[in-house]
């Protein structure tokens, strides 16, 4: 089972969630944690994680061969980034703006453009108590998140229950993390800004076809505007974690909830046990 | 003109509560919400929008099934996964067009994407540019550079003399295109091991696009700790921190009552976000 934990606002608690649910549920299953945040990935410093083993992620670049080119511009006009530009006597390649896509290369008339790898960030890998840790780290400066998190998600054990730590906001890095797994934990805190970006996260998981559920994180303001929208939308809520200046100090020393405040482990299994619940119920109905 | 953008690496450090606020203490600018994703800055700005625009960008390809022979020829070719069974997965395409040109049955149409709107606003504090990235689109990076370019065009109709945006999280492509260019990046950032972790990278990307930057501790008090090792980290690294800002249950009341704090309370906080807009002025380059 894959379960991706997303939220739309930033510095809800998605890694805080997404750790201590890897955490509470290593002794009972077989656990990979994915950190998807590959612009900012947090969740090793929030578990004692052990790196054995880095690996590059490069991105296919176009090259021009300049014995074979005639400059006849056909490279430019195909691609659709603008990541060539042909001018007179050379042609220039933007590399950051390059998708990798092949077509230049594929259609040159010449057969002048070929592909070289060119290394946008890495693959670390190791453990984490029992807990086997993949996470992404994109390079600095560099744009494009998408193809270091099809890397790490290259790693899925279908064998194991995998958590993805996913990246804040809706768009590609997110959609690119949460697609294709079966459950959407969404965390969120009960503020105005929480609830706006809740509904763009739910909306993003309707269009992905990926069942939801909400984790409240500091309850205790916002006088249930969560609560009343989740029933309004009939989603569940699987989880409500207080406002609490303990769980705040023990998340800022680098100490994740289920380690720091040990009975949090059964909430979270219990969290666990909901979800594998709504995806059993979920493919009993699609068979139907 | 000058633009200063606020960034921080690491989501909920305080972006947009900060922006709020000085939007209600700057005078003659512009504000403009490059957090195309997950906008919320209208949520403490309150405004009335004067236009709205529609986002057209990027393709997707779409397979006619009538002409289609099943060669299989562009599920081979397409990079990105994004064609099984002879039909286009359109959160998986990326619109290089590929398989439109080498489709040798001419079953492949490129359509234009609506990926998004976005809005010239009235706000009690000036205009605000935002926008609304369409569910499960891509270029964010693209509407963030339209967001500020309407932005400098209406600073420069009005004549004036600031833009404030408020940043998306993290170091990827749409922070990149909020923040290349711009005279002043302010990191606001929080004493946890995230926090300094994020801060440490969105700085490098300040370093690799040469832009200055100042340094936000927000909820410095939650760890001190933590708050005096990003002090010693800014001073090796030469950049300021303009301020400490203190954990405060006002703030998060104030975003409940749709104000900025500034304007909700007179404690602290506001004053330290007031000395913060002093400094971010003193900092700003000639």
């Amino acid at each position: 089972m894959l379960v991706s934990v997303a939220s739309g606002k930033g510095g809800t608690g998605k890694t805080l969630v997404a750790t201590s649910l890897a955490f509470s549920l290593q002794d009972i299953e077989k656990v990979q944690l994915l950190d998807c945040d590959v612009e900012e990935p947090n969740a090793q410093l929030l578990l004692n994680t052990v790196i054995t083993n880095k690996e590059a992620v490069n991105v296919l670049v176009p090259k021009v061969d300049a014995s074979k080119c005639t400059y006849c511009g056909e490279c430019a006009k195909i691609c659709v980034y603008k990541a060539i530009a042909v001018l007179a006597k050379h042609v220039m390649v933007f590399d950051q703006l390059c998708h990798g896509c092949g077509a230049c290369s594929y259609l040159c008339p010449e057969h002048a453009i070929y592909e070289e790898g060119r290394e946008i960030g890495i693959i670390e890998s190791g453990y984490a108590g029992k807990i086997e840790f993949v996470q992404g780290k994109l390079a600095v400066g560099e744009a494009m998140a998408t193809p270091v998190i099809r890397k790490v998600k290259e790693r899925i054990d279908h064998h194991k229950t995998v958590i993805v730590d996913v990246s804040p906001g809706t768009s590609c890095p997110v959609v690119e993390s949460i697609k294709d797994t079966d459950f959407c934990l969404l965390v969120t805190e009960p503020t105005p800004f929480g609830l706006n970006d809740l509904i763009l996260a739910i909306d993003t998981t309707i269009e992905l076809g990926i069942p939801c559920g909400v984790i409240i994180n500091r309850s205790g303001m916002g006088q249930g505007i969560i609560e009343d929208y989740c029933n309004q939308k009939r989603i569940p809520i699987l989880l409500t974690i207080p406002l609490d200046i303990e769980i705040a100090r023990f998340y800022s020393r680098g100490v994740t909830l289920a380690q720091g405040i040990p009975q949090w482990k059964y909430e979270f299994y219990r969290v666990f046990t909901k979800i594998e619940e709504l995806v059993g119920e979920r493919d009993s109905c699609a068979q139907r | 003109m000058k633009e200063i953008v606020v960034l921080s690496g690491k989501g909920g450090t305080g972006k947009t509560s900060i922006v709020g606020s000085l939007a209600a203490l700057a005078d003659n600018k512009v504000l403009a919400d490059c957090d195309v994703d997950a906008a919320d800055l209208h949520l403490i700005l309150q405004p009335a929008d004067r236009q709205e625009h529609e986002f057209w960008s990027g393709q997707t390809a779409r397979i006619d099934e009538s002409l289609c022979t099943q060669c299989g020829l562009c599920q081979e070719y397409c990079r990105f996964n994004a064609i099984d069974h002879f039909t286009v997965n359109r959160v998986s395409c990326e619109g290089c067009g590929f398989c439109a040109r080498i489709c040798p049955a001419d079953a492949i149409t490129m359509e234009d994407n609506l990926a998004g709107h976005w809005f010239i606003s009235d706000t009690k504090y000036g205009p605000l540019v935002r926008a609304r990235l369409g569910i499960a689109q891509e270029n964010s990076g693209k509407l963030v550079a339209l967001v500020r370019q309407q932005a400098r065009k209406l600073a420069e109709e009005h004549g004036l003399s600031y833009i404030i945006s408020d940043g998306p999280p993290g170091i990827g492509c749409p922070v990149i295109s909020s923040l290349s260019g711009a005279n002043l990046a302010l990191l606001v950032t929080e004493p946890t091991l995230s926090g300094i972790h994020d801060l440490e990278r969105v700085l490098g990307v300040c370093r690799h696009f040469k832009v200055p930057a100042l340094v936000c501790i927000n909820k410095y008090d939650v760890n001190e700790d933590n708050s005096n090792q990003i002090e010693s980290f800014c001073l090796k690294q030469g950049v300021e921190v303009a301020a400490r800002i203190s954990y405060d249950e006002a703030v998060t009341e104030a975003m409940i009552h749709g104000v900025p704090v500034v304007e909700y309370c007179r404690n602290g906080v506001s004053h330290q976000i007031e000395a913060l807009w002093q400094t971010i002025l003193k900092s700003l380059p000639k």
